[in-house]
């Protein structure tokens, strides 16, 4: 693969990547992530949903005037995320209930847009799939982290199967409740971008 | 009846906080929370935007996109259902808004329009806003409930953004390591904060 397509797919997974170092798309991070369950079908459907706005927006790039762009963009943008919702609607009903206002407001994930403005503008269509599937990797590289986490500390679980046996039914693990409650979520985040800085010093900010 | 509203403003703004309970608007919640001064001014846009069009997109939806919601236009429209389109109109009602304050802030208060500066269009696509449309359909809400939600949102989220800002100032004359300055002690702080607001967990009126 050449050069640039490859920085456009691996850099945002930890160079720069779209939650830890951009400060994009934190809410649903937060919001769906108590459950792997949930978090792997957030991941796809906004990776999904990222790679094809990268894609047709870099397509269109040439016909939008720059003074309706982001009308023109949050329009390809929630056609995208209509087709996800009623995919998740017709086929995993359930999670797709869970999920409830979050799988909407992939719209105004900051990721999408962010990504659609900064890179799909000025790049050619295959680069900017590159970039798309990129940033949504490194997306679902956090999410499903935090997910992973939280499930296991705060219920024991992962993908609704016991891996710690709990207390209450005969076992020996007594769940950390913080963790599937919001706080938690952004302690777990929090000290992922710590570890993150300690790893890669140049991330670091000057100003507290 | 009162009560009834004033019970719903109190859960909005205290016990279901937009930024700390669903995590919406956490982009420019993190972004701008560096200075109170423009903490305060897009808390203040946030607050008006979310007051006009959680109600417009409630009309929207209950006049033009629910299930049988167009029989007031013909008797034979009465089988559609539109509801699938809510997003889309939804974002355009809020983009238009988001419009409308630029412009109006641009005339009358110049040098709030210039300290918002990027972050104003960006409440276009502020998760909190569109986050409360959303949770007002999915809760059915009627016009004069999604009112008080549009206005008790928004004064969480403002009240959520001055509290973080007015913390992350103070952090100024203590020594982070290196590493967790910036985005990963506000990450800490707004959990914090998360626990903190907690405690009104349970109060109903």
């Amino acid at each position: 693969m050449a050069g640039p397509g490859r920085k456009a797919l691996l850099d945002p997974l930890f160079e720069n990547n779209p939650i830890a170092l951009q400060v994009l798309g934190i809410c649903s991070a937060l919001a769906v992530t108590t459950k792997m369950e949930t978090s792997v079908v957030m991941c796809g459907a906004v990776i999904f949903v990222l790679t094809f706005s990268n894609f047709f927006v870099s397509l269109l790039r040439n016909n939008i005037p720059s003074s309706i762009r982001i009308i023109v963009q949050l329009t390809i943008i929630s056609s995208l995320v209509i087709i996800a919702d009623q995919f998740l609607k017709a086929y995993l009903y359930d999670i797709s209930k869970q999920l409830s206002v979050f799988v909407g407001l992939i719209i105004t994930n900051c990721i999408i847009m962010g990504r659609a403005e900064a890179f799909a503008m000025q790049n050619r269509p295959s680069l900017s799939i590159m970039d798309g599937l990129g940033n949504g990797f490194g997306y679902s590289l956090i999410l499903l982290a935090t997910g992973f986490f939280r499930e296991l500390l705060g219920s024991g679980k992962l993908f609704g199967h016991t891996v710690f046996p709990l207390a209450t039914e005969g076992g020996w693990y007594s769940p950390n409740g913080l963790m599937t409650l919001s706080a938690g979520a952004f302690f777990i985040i929090g000290g992922f971008i710590w570890a993150l800085r300690v790893w890669k010093r140049d991330q670091v900010e000057e100003e507290g | 009846m009162l009560e009834h509203y004033l019970g719903l403003a109190v859960k909005t703004i205290f016990v279901e906080n937009m930024a700390l309970a669903f995590f919406l608007g956490m982009c420019s919640f993190l972004a701008v929370s560096k200075k109170i001064n423009t903490a305060f001014g897009l808390g203040l846009a946030v607050i008006f935007v979310l007051t006009v069009t959680v109600p417009i997109n409630n009309l929207l939806f209950n006049y033009a996109l629910k299930e049988g919601s167009l029989s007031w236009l013909h008797p034979d429209l009465a089988g559609y259902d539109l509801s699938f389109l809510g997003f889309l109109c939804y974002i355009g009602t809020i983009a238009a808004m988001v419009q409308i304050v630029e412009m109006t802030l641009d005339r009358f208060v110049p040098t709030l329009y210039a300290a918002l500066g990027v972050f104003l269009p960006l409440i276009a696509v502020n998760c909190a806003i569109l986050g409360a449309s959303l949770f007002m359909v999915e809760r059915d809400y009627n016009f004069g409930e999604s009112v008080v939600f549009g206005l008790g949102s928004g004064i969480g989220w403002f009240l959520a953004v001055v509290a973080l800002a007015s913390i992350r100032e103070r952090m100024r004359y203590s020594n982070v390591p290196p590493a967790l300055r910036g985005l990963g002690m506000t990450f800490i702080l707004t959990g914090l904060m998360a626990i903190g607001f907690m405690a009104f967990g349970g109060i109903q009126l």
